[in-house]
C-alpha cells in the first residue's frame, strides 16, 4: 500500500503517534502545516495546542507543560529559531525533555520563506548561549519524517534535553509516493518518573552522565526549577565545583551516550574512490547521483547522515576508511581520495568532514592525500545530481 | 491539607537577600501570609519567577518554584496552567519585566489565563544599578536617565484592564490590607494581576530622595488609583480551552489516504511535468491530483510547488514527477511536459520552454500563444463556445487533456483519485472539468 504524503503531515502524524500531547507554536511559511494539523487533531487525543502570541512564548509554553507531565512539540523555521535561542538554552539548563522541530527555509533573517535551504546546521547546534550540546536529527524522505519524530520524542524522554527535528522546504513540502511499511511506528519510552515514597532532589543525578528521574509540577514531589547554574536541589550556586559539575553533566549525559543517538545511512561500495556526504534532501541528490555513476560502471560510496548532532564521527571516520581499504586508485596511480559533501548552505558539515580527515587515517597506509569538496547552493534552488558527479570527478 | 502551615516561607532559606528597607520583604511577606489564610497544598502551587531582585524570590518559598529567563515568565506559568489547571499558579515580576514580558503580559491578560501576576514596582531595575524601566514615572533620575526619565510610565493595571484580564488592583507595600488584596486575586478564576509599588532602598529612593510620603503624591496627582481597579467575570483560559474542545475528543485524527495500485500505466523512464499557472487557479490540487492517480496507477510520483508568498495573486508552478522507482532528486532541469495556462506564469514557463527540445510537449492556453520553442506546441482553446473553461478551472481541464492524450495511465485512475481523496463538492466540480477536458483533447 502507498500514500502520497508531505514530510510536515508526516511529523504531524509521527508526533500524534509518539503521544505528543501538548503542541504550541506560531505561524511561520514552511513550518505552518504541523501547527495546523496540531491544532486539528491533538484534542482529538486529548491533548492541548495553541498558538501563542509569538516564537518566545510558544517555546515558554511547551517548555512550561513539559515540566508539567506533558510530552510537549513545537515546530518553526530558521526565523522562529532565532526567537527560541534563549529558551532552548533554558531547556538545556533546565533539562527539558523537549521536541523542536526546524523547517529550514532560506536565511539569513527572513530570506526566503518558500524558499529551499539547510542553513540552520551550526545555528541550532551552536545557538545558544554558553554552547552545551543537544541532540538534532534530519530527515532525508517522507518516511525519515515520520521515523525520526518518533526518534526524537524517544530521544527527548532519554537524554532530558531539546532533540531537533531539522528539515527542510524540500522535504516537509513535497508530495512523495511512501511505501506504508516504511513508515515505523516505534514505541517511545515513557518518561522516568521519580517514586513517590522516596526523597526528591531534583537535580541529583546520580553520576555525571546520568539523568534524574523527573517529577511533575503537582506530582507528589515539590519540584524547583531553574535556569540558573544550581545545586542539587535546584537553588542558585555560585559554588565552582558545583557549577562545574552541572556543566559537565550536561555535555556528558549526551556525548557519553552518542552510540544510542547517532543514525546514517551507508552505501559503502568495495573500490570506490569517491565518498559523498550529505543529510536532507540534499541527500537525495546524491542517492540518484551513486544511482546513475553505477549504472555507468563508476564506483562511489555514499553516506547520509540522519542524526546530525551530536556528529556521528564515527560512522564519518568508518566511511572514510572504508574509502581507503577499497581504493584501488593507488593501483590505478592516483594518489587522492575524494569526499564530497553536499548541502544547501556555504559549507557548514563540510567544514566538519575537513576537521575529522585532519586526523590520521589509520587504515591508510601509506598515507593517502584526502580532498574534501563541497557542493554547496545558496541560491534557493537544490543540488542537481550531475553537480555532485562532477565535483566527485566521476561525471 | 492534614495540618495547619504557620508559613509558606521557607525557614532553611530565611532570611531573605534583599537590601535593608527593600519593599520586596512586605511583598513575600503579604504574599506569605495570603497563602496562610488560604491554606494552599504546596504541592498545588507554583511560583513562577523570572530576573532581577524579585526573581530571587521563589527560592525563598517552600512550594514548587520555575526560575525562568527574563520576561518569559508568564509564558512559562501559562504552560503550566494549560497542562495541569488544578494547579494554583503565581507570577512574580517586577517592572523590569512588564518591559520585556510586555507582550506575554498583555496576551495573557487578553486570554484570561488563570494566573496570579505581582508586579514588585520599585521603579527601577535594582539587580543591575538602577537603570529606568518601563514604569520609571516621568522625570525620575536613574543611572540610565540622568537627566530625568523623558518617557512616561507605563500604567500596567490599565493596560491589563483594557486587555481584558478578569481582575486588576494597585496598592502599595505600606497598605495593611495588602495580604488581603493579594488573597483576593490568588483566589481569582483568571488573570489576576496586582501592581504593588514599593521603595528601592539602593537606588531609585536615594537617587530621586522619593519617601513614602513622594509615593503617596504621586498616586494622588499622578492618576493612578488604588484598590480593586478591574472586575471581569470571564470565562478562565485553561477552563474555557477545555470546554471548548470536547467535541472534539474521539474523533479521528489524519491518517491520511492509502492509495493502493490497481491500475496500469505506460510510463518506461522519468516523466517530469511541470504545470504553470495563477495562484487561486488550482495548479497545486491538479499536480496532486496527476500524482495520486501515478500512484494509483502502481508509479511512483513527487510533487514540488513554487508560489510566491502572496495568496491569492502571483503565479503558482507545480512540478510533477511520474517514475517507475523511488524518486530522490525532486527537481526539474527541463520538462517533458509543460502545461501553461496563465499569464501569470509566462516568466517561468518561456525559462521553461527555452530549455525544452524537440521530443518535449508544451500543452499552452491559446491565448498566451504565439511561443518560441523548439518544444511541439499544443494549443489548449479554453474559450471554445460549447465549453467555456472558467480561469479557475484551467489546469485542471488541462490535465484532461494531457492524460488524454499522453496516455501515461488510464483516466480511471485520475478520476478516481478525485473520489477517493475530494470532499463530495469538490469531487463533483474536477470531474466534471476533467470531463471536459476529455471533450476538448479531441481538437487537439
Amino acid at each position: 500500500m502507498r500514500e502520497f504524503l508531505d514530510g510536515n503531515t508526516a511529523i504531524a502524524r509521527a508526533a500524534i503517534d509518539a503521544g505528543c500531547d501538548f503542541f504550541a507554536g506560531y505561524p511561520i511559511t514552511p513550518a505552518t502545516p504541523i501547527l495546523q494539523a496540531m491544532m486539528r487533531d491533538l484534542p482529538r487525543v486529548g491533548g492541548i495546542a495553541v498558538q501563542g502570541e509569538d516564537e518566545i512564548a510558544s517555546i515558554g509554553f511547551c517548555i512550561g507543560a513539559a515540566m508539567a507531565g506533558r510530552r510537549a512539540l513545537t515546530a518553526t523555521s530558521g526565523p522562529g529559531i532565532s526567537l527560541y535561542s534563549e529558551n532552548l538554552g533554558l531547556a538545556q539548563m533546565g533539562e527539558v525533555p523537549l521536541v523542536v522541530v526546524d523547517v529550514q527555509r532560506l536565511g539569513p533573517a527572513t530570506g526566503g520563506a518558500t524558499t529551499v535551504a539547510q542553513g540552520d546546521v551550526q545555528f541550532v547546534r551552536w545557538g545558544t548561549s554558553g554552547g552545551y550540546p543537544l541532540i538534532a536529527l534530519s530527515p532525508a524522505t517522507v518516511a525519515d519524517c515520520y521515523n525520526l519524530t518518533l526518534r526524537a520524542f524517544d530521544l527527548a524522554e532519554r537524554f532530558r534535553c531539546p532533540v531537533f527535528v531539522l528539515t527542510d522546504k524540500e522535504v516537509a513540502s513535497t508530495m512523495d509516493t511512501v511505501d506504508t511499511e516504511e513508515l515505523e511506528p516505534i514505541p517511545v519510552r515513557a518518561r522516568e518518573i521519580a517514586s513517590p515514597e522516596c526523597a526528591f532532589e531534583p537535580c541529583n543525578y546520580p553520576s555525571l552522565d546520568q539523568n534524574v528521574a523527573m517529577s511533575p509540577f503537582g506530582g507528589p514531589h515539590l519540584l524547583r526549577f531553574t535556569t540558573s547554574t544550581h545545586d542539587e536541589q535546584g537553588y542558585l550556586t555560585k559554588n565552582p565545583v558545583k557549577i562545574d559539575r552541572l556543566n559537565h553533566h550536561l555535555i556528558a549525559k549526551i556525548e557519553r551516550h552518542q552510540d544510542e543517538i547517532d543514525q546514517v545511512r551507508a552505501d559503502l561500495q568495495e573500490g570506490a574512490e569517491v565518498l559523498l556526504i550529505s543529510y536532507g534532501i540534499t541527500a537525495r541528490a546524491v542517492e540518484e547521483a551513486v544511482r546513475y555513476a553505477r549504472a555507468e560502471g563508476k564506483r562511489l560510496s555514499a553516506l547520509t547522515l540522519l542524526s546530525l548532532w551530536p556528529l556521528p564521527e564515527k560512522a564519518i571516520g568508518e566511511a572514510i576508511a572504508s574509502l581507503c581499504s577499497f581504493s584501488h586508485a593507488q593501483e590505478q596511480g592516483r594518489e587522492e581520495i575524494r569526499i564530497v559533501v553536499a548541502e544547501l548552505n556555504d559549507g557548514q558539515l563540510r567544514r566538519e568532514v575537513e576537521r575529522i580527515v585532519c586526523r590520521p587515517l589509520r587504515s591508510c597506509r601509506p598515507q593517502r592525500s584526502v580532498q574534501v569538496i563541497g557542493v554547496h547552493r545558496i541560491d534557493g534552488e537544490l543540488i542537481t545530481p550531475q553537480q555532485i558527479l562532477q565535483a566527485g570527478g566521476v561525471a | 491539607m492534614s495540618t495547619h502551615i504557620d508559613t509558606y516561607l521557607d525557614p532553611r532559606r530565611l532570611p531573605l537577600p534583599f537590601c535593608p528597607g527593600c519593599g520586596h520583604h512586605t511583598v513575600l511577606k503579604a504574599l506569605d501570609e495570603a497563602l496562610v489564610s488560604l491554606q494552599w497544598d504546596p504541592h498545588q502551587t507554583v511560583i513562577v519567577t523570572d530576573i532581577g531582585c524579585i526573581g530571587l524570590s521563589d527560592s525563598y518559598f517552600s512550594t514548587n518554584a520555575f526560575h525562568g529567563l527574563h520576561g518569559r515568565s508568564i509564558t512559562y506559568a501559562t504552560g503550566i496552567k494549560l497542562a495541569n489547571p488544578d494547579l494554583h499558579v503565581i507570577v512574580l515580576i517586577g517592572d523590569g519585566g512588564c518591559g520585556i514580558g510586555g507582550n506575554h503580559l498583555i496576551n495573557a491578560a487578553r486570554r484570561n489565563v488563570g494566573l496570579t501576576v505581582l508586579v514588585a514596582n520599585n521603579f527601577n531595575f535594582g539587580m543591575t544599578g538602577g537603570q529606568h524601566s518601563v514604569l520609571t514615572p516621568h522625570g525620575a533620575i536613574t543611572a540610565t536617565t540622568r537627566a530625568g526619565n523623558l518617557e512616561r510610565p507605563l500604567d500596567v493595571c490599565a493596560i491589563a484592564g483594557v486587555c481584558g484580564a478578569g481582575w486588576v488592583a494597585r496598592s502599595t507595600v505600606f497598605d495593611p490590607d495588602l495580604p488581603a488584596l493579594i488573597a483576593q486575586g490568588l483566589q481569582h478564576d483568571g488573570f489576576a494581576l496586582i501592581d504593588i509599588w514599593e521603595l528601592c532602598t539602593a537606588y531609585y529612593a536615594p537617587n530621586n530622595k522619593f519617601t513614602k510620603r513622594d509615593m503617596m503624591n504621586l498616586l494622588e496627582y499622578g492618576g493612578f488609583a488604588t484598590g480593586v481597579l478591574i472586575e471581569n467575570a470571564r470565562p478562565e483560559y485553561a477552563a474555557a480551552y477545555r470546554k471548548a474542545i470536547k467535541e472534539e475528543a474521539g474523533k479521528q485524527v489524519d491518517k491520511g489516504k492509502v492509495l493502493e495500485p490497481r491500475f496500469t500505466h505506460s510510463i518506461e523512464k522519468r516523466l517530469k511535468v511541470m504545470i504553470v499557472g495563477a495562484a487561486g487557479g488550482r495548479v497545486r490540487s491538479t499536480g496532486h491530483l496527476l500524482g495520486q492517480g501515478a500512484v494509483l496507477a502502481g508509479l511512483y510520483a513527487t510533487q514540488r510547488d513554487d508560489y510566491p508568498v502572496t495568496v491569492m495573486t502571483g503565479h503558482s508552478i507545480c512540478e510533477t514527477i511520474l517514475d517507475t522507482q523511488p524518486i530522490g532528486y525532486t527537481g526539474i532541469e527541463r520538462p517533458d511536459v509543460l502545461i501553461w495556462v496563465a499569464e501569470e506564469g509566462r516568466r517561468q514557463a518561456m525559462a521553461a520552454l527555452t530549455r525544452m527540445t524537440a521530443a518535449d510537449r508544451a500543452y499552452i492556453a491559446g491565448d498566451l500563444l504565439p511561443v518560441q520553442s523548439e518544444a511541439q506546441i499544443i494549443s489548449l482553446d479554453f474559450e471554445r463556445p460549447d465549453l467555456r473553461v472558467r480561469a479557475q478551472n484551467r489546469a485542471i481541464v488541462a490535465l484532461g487533456v494531457v492524460l488524454q492524450q499522453e496516455k501515461w495511465y488510464p483516466f480511471e485512475a485520475l478520476e478516481e483519485a478525485v473520489q477517493q481523496t475530494q470532499r463530495e463538492e469538490i469531487a463533483r466540480s474536477n470531474l466534471e472539468a476533467l470531463a471536459m477536458g476529455k471533450k476538448l483533447s479531441i481538437n487537439v
